[in-house]
C-alpha cells in the first residue's frame, strides 16, 4: 500500500464529502477520467462512491482522497507520467 | 481420521469470514458494537477479521485485552490494498457508517470486494447517511449514538441471514 504521505501534494479541499469533490474536477478541469473505487493513482487505492471523478491539467493530476476521521481531501499533484498515463488510460477506453 | 478432523472421504469444510469496516470511533456505539459483532459472528462459526485506522483498532485491543472477543486485526489501509489487488477477500463485510467518508468505504467496499455487504448506519445524521446508500446491500440502520442496544437489536434481527 503507498503512503500519499511521500507525494508531494497539495490541498485543494479538505473535509469535503465524496460529491463535492467530484462535483468540483468535473467544474474545474476541462480534461478528468472517471474511475471505479480501488483504482491505482500513483501508489493509493481510491475510496469512494463510484465514478470517482479525478481531473487532469497539464501534468496536475487531482483526485479523492479519503480518510474515515477526516472525510475526502481533494489532492493536487504533479507528475507527468501520472498524468499521462490517466490520458492514455481514457483515450483507450 | 485423516488429517485435522476431516472424515476420510469428506472434503474439509472452509470457515467463512466476515471483515468489519471501522470508520472513525468519534461515536461511542462503534467500539461496543464491533466487539459484540465480532463475537456473534464467532459464535456463528464465521472468522471475524477487523479492519480500522489506530485509534479504532487500539480501542478495540485496550477493551479486549485477553482478546477473547477479537481474533485478527489489519489496517484500514492494508485491508483496502489486499482486496483491491484480488490477494484476499471475505464473504461478508459489515461496514461501520456515521459519516461521509463511511458512505464512501462501503461504496468501495460493494465495488471490489465479493463479500455480502451490511452497512451499520448510525449516529446523528443515520438517515442521512442511509439514504446515501443505493447499492445492493442489507442495512443495518438505527439512531444509535451512545446506547448500542438499538443496533444490537436489529444485529440479532439479521444474523440468521449470515448463513445464507
Amino acid at each position: 500500500m503507498g503512503c500519499v504521505e511521500s507525494l508531494p501534494y497539495e490541498v485543494i479541499m479538505r473535509d469535503a464529502s465524496f460529491k463535492e469533490c467530484r462535483e468540483y474536477i468535473k467544474s474545474h478541469f476541462s480534461e478528468s477520467i472517471d474511475v471505479e473505487p480501488g483504482f491505482k493513482i500513483f501508489d493509493v487505492h481510491t475510496i469512494g462512491v463510484p465514478p470517482i471523478a479525478v481531473g487532469i491539467d497539464g501534468n496536475f493530476v487531482i483526485f479523492p482522497y479519503t480518510k474515515p476521521c477526516h472525510g475526502t481531501f481533494l489532492l493536487r499533484v504533479e507528475d507527468a507520467e501520472e498524468a499521462t498515463r490517466l490520458r492514455a488510460l481514457k483515450k483507450s477506453r | 481420521m485423516a488429517g485435522n478432523d476431516t472424515i476420510a472421504g469428506e472434503a474439509p469444510q472452509i470457515k467463512k469470514t466476515a471483515v468489519l469496516v471501522l470508520g472513525c470511533p468519534q461515536v461511542p456505539v462503534q467500539t461496543s458494537v464491533a466487539l459484540y459483532l465480532a463475537d456473534k459472528l464467532s459464535g456463528a462459526g464465521i472468522a471475524p477479521v477487523i479492519a480500522g485506522n489506530k485509534a479504532a483498532i487500539t480501542l478495540l485491543v485496550v477493551a479486549d485485552p485477553k482478546r477473547h472477543y477479537l481474533k485478527e486485526v489489519m489496517d484500514l489501509d492494508r485491508a483496502i490494498a489486499q482486496i483491491s489487488d484480488k490477494k484476499r477477500d471475505f464473504d461478508l463485510c459489515f461496514v461501520f457508517i456515521h459519516n461521509d467518508a463511511g458512505v464512501s468505504y462501503a461504496a468501495t467496499m460493494a465495488a471490489i470486494s465479493k463479500a455480502k455487504i451490511f452497512p451499520v448506519i448510525y449516529g446523528e445524521h443515520w438517515e442521512e447517511m442511509a439514504a446515501q446508500i443505493t447499492f445492493p446491500c442489507t442495512k443495518i440502520a438505527v439512531k444509535a449514538v451512545h446506547n448500542p442496544l438499538p443496533i444490537k437489536k436489529i444485529i440479532d434481527e439479521v444474523a440468521p441471514s449470515w448463513a445464507a
